[in-house]
C-alpha cells in the first residue's frame, strides 16, 4: 500500500514526488523504531531512561534534545560517539549480552546504561 | 624602583621588571572588576584595594587606581557558534564585551579567556572569536572548555592557543611579579566524575611553584571552578585539593574560573576563589533548576541577567570584596 502511493506521488507532480521521496523513508524510519524502541533521549544533562534493556543484536540510537552538546562514550572506550549537537543522533549496536555503562565524556555527572540480554 | 613606581601617577610603563622586587609583591594585590557577559577587569597594585561597581563608577573611581602596577581583564563563555533562544546572537554579546574593554579608562595589559571560547570547537567558531577579540589589541592567554576540545582532544585548541603549553595546555608564566598559571580540567574526564587535572599537570604544577618566593602573588585560571561549587552538576574538579595545596606557601592566591556563567566568590584561606560570568548565556544557579543548561530569560532581560561584578582582593588580608550590578 505505501509502495503504491510512493510511486503514484512520483508521477503526479514533481513536488509531489518530492514530497513522497522525503516523507517515504521517515516512514520507515519510525516503523524501525516501534520494531525496537531502542532510543536514549538526552535531555537536560540526563539520559532517558538512564537504564535501557535490548535484546542482544540491538541497535541503540542516542537523540540529543538539548541545547548543548553532548558525547556518548563507554567507560571501556568500547565506543564514543562525535560531539552531538541538538537534535543529532549516535547509534550503536549490541552484539554480546552484558551491561555496558556509558556516560558523556564532557559532561560526566550524565552517565546511563544499556544492559543487553 | 618599586617605591617609585607605587606613586607614578601613570602606570603603564611601570611595572615591566620588577618581578623580583619583594618589596611589590608583599604590598600588591588583586582587584578583579568583572561584570557579567563581559568579563572582569583585574588590577594588581601596591596598597589596600578597593570595589566599585563597573557600570556606575568607571569613569570617576576607575581613574583613582592609577597607581596599578597590573591589569588584566578575565572574559569566559563566549559559545561562539551557539544561536539557542538564550541567546541567538553571541556574537554582539562578544562585542559588547570588547566594546567594554575597548572604554576601560584604564586599559588592561592583557586578557585572559577562561574557556568555551566555541559552542562545538568548530575552526569556523574560534575564527569569529578571534576576528572579534583582535579588536582589543590586547595579548590574550585561553585556557580550555571543554567545548573547545570535543573531537580531537584539544589539538586544534593548543594549536592556535596554546603553541607553547605544556602537556595537554597548562603552562605559566609571570607579569610585573605577579605568577600566572593557566590549567586544563576538561580532558580525560571520568564517568560519574568532575572536572580532572590529572597526575602529569599536578607534578607539573608542584615543580612550576617550588621555585617561586611565597611573597609571590599567584594567578590561578582555569575553565572549570576549582572547588566544589555543586558536584551534582559536575561543577567543581575532582583533584583540586591536590592543586591547591601545592599553593599553601603563598600569601596571595587568586583562582579566576568560568564554566558555570555566572559569578560565584570564595575564600578559604590564602585562597580567594572567583567564576566569571558567560559572554553568551546565562546558567541557573546550583540546584534552581533541573539542569545546568542554558537559562533563558527575555530578550530584554539578557543583560540585566548578566549584569555586573567586581570582585576584589587584599592580599595579607585574604578579603574578597564583591560588587555585582546588571548591565541594564
Amino acid at each position: 500500500m505505501r509502495r503504491k502511493l510512493f510511486f503514484g506521488g512520483l508521477v503526479v507532480a514533481l513536488p509531489l514526488a518530492l514530497a513522497a521521496v522525503i516523507l517515504h523513508p521517515t516512514r520507515a524510519k519510525s516503523d524501525d523504531t516501534k520494531a525496537s524502541p531502542a532510543e536514549v533521549r538526552v535531555d537536560n544533562f540526563s539520559f532517558g531512561p538512564d537504564t535501557l534493556t535490548v535484546p542482544a543484536n540491538s541497535t541503540v540510537t542516542w537523540v540529543n534534545k538539548d541545547d548543548v552538546p553532548h558525547v556518548i562514550a563507554s567507560n571501556d572506550g568500547l565506543f564514543k560517539s562525535k560531539a552531538l549537537d541538538t537534535d543529532d543522533k549516535y547509534s550503536y549496536t549490541f552484539a554480546k549480552a552484558g551491561t555496558y555503562s556509558y556516560y558523556c565524556s564532557i559532561h560526566p555527572k550524565m552517565v546511563g546504561k544499556v544492559v543487553v540480554q | 624602583m618599586a617605591k617609585k613606581n607605587l606613586f607614578d601617577p601613570n602606570p603603564s610603563g611601570v611595572i615591566e621588571h620588577d618581578h623580583n622586587n619583594d618589596g611589590i609583591d608583599r604590598r600588591g594585590f588583586l582587584k578583579c572588576m568583572a561584570w557579567a557577559g563581559t568579563g572582569a577587569l583585574c588590577v594588581i597594585q601596591g596598597g589596600v584595594l578597593k570595589s566599585h561597581a563597573l557600570a556606575s563608577h568607571m569613569g570617576s573611581q576607575m581613574k583613582s587606581h592609577k597607581l596599578g602596577e597590573l591589569s588584566f581583564v578575565q572574559i569566559s563563555d563566549s559559545h561562539m557558534g551557539f544561536n539557542k533562544p538564550a541567546n541567538p546572537d553571541v556574537i554582539a554579546t562578544l562585542k559588547a564585551a570588547v566594546d567594554k574593554i575597548n572604554a576601560l579608562p584604564e586599559q588592561p595589559e592583557f586578557l585572559l579567556h577562561t574557556g568555551d571560547i566555541s559552542h562545538l570547537s568548530k575552526p569556523e567558531e574560534f575564527d569569529n572569536v578571534d576576528q572579534i577579540l583582535k579588536a582589543t589589541n590586547k595579548q590574550i592567554f585561553f585556557v580550555p572548555g571543554e567545548h573547545d576540545v570535543l573531537n580531537d582532544d584539544g589539538a586544534m585548541f593548543r594549536e592556535r592557543y596554546a603553541k607553547n603549553s605544556k602537556g595537554q595546555g597548562w603552562y605559566s608564566f609571570d607579569k610585573n611579579g605577579v605568577h600566572f598559571i593557566g590549567l586544563v580540567n576538561v580532558m580525560n574526564l571520568k564517568a560519574g566524575g568532575l572536572g580532572t587535572l590529572g597526575s602529569e599537570q599536578l607534578e607539573w604544577l608542584e615543580d612550576d611553584v617550588k621555585h617561586l618566593k611565597s611573597s609571590t602573588p599567584i594567578v590561578v585560571f582555569a575553565h572549570i571552578p576549582l572547588w566544589t561549587v555543586y558536584p551534582q552538576w559536575g561543577w567543581g574538579t575532582e583533584d583540586s585539593t591536590q592543586a591547591l595545596s601545592y599553593l599553601k606557601k603563598f600569601g596571595s592566591v587568586t583562582v579566576l574560573n568560568g564554566h558555570i556563567h555566572q559569578t560565584m566568590q570564595k575564600v578559604e584561606g590564602n585562597v580567594t576563589f572567583h567564576t566569571a560570568f558567560s559572554t553568551a548565556f546565562p546558567q541557573p544557579a546550583p540546584g534552581k533548576a533541573e539542569g545546568p543548561g542554558p537559562m533563558k530569560v527575555p530578550a530584554e532581560q539578557l543583560r540585566s541577567v548578566l549584569g555586573i561584578t567586581d570582585v576584589n582582593y587584599v592580599q595579607g588580608r585574604h578579603a574578597l570584596a564583591v560588587v555585582d550590578s546588571s548591565l541594564a
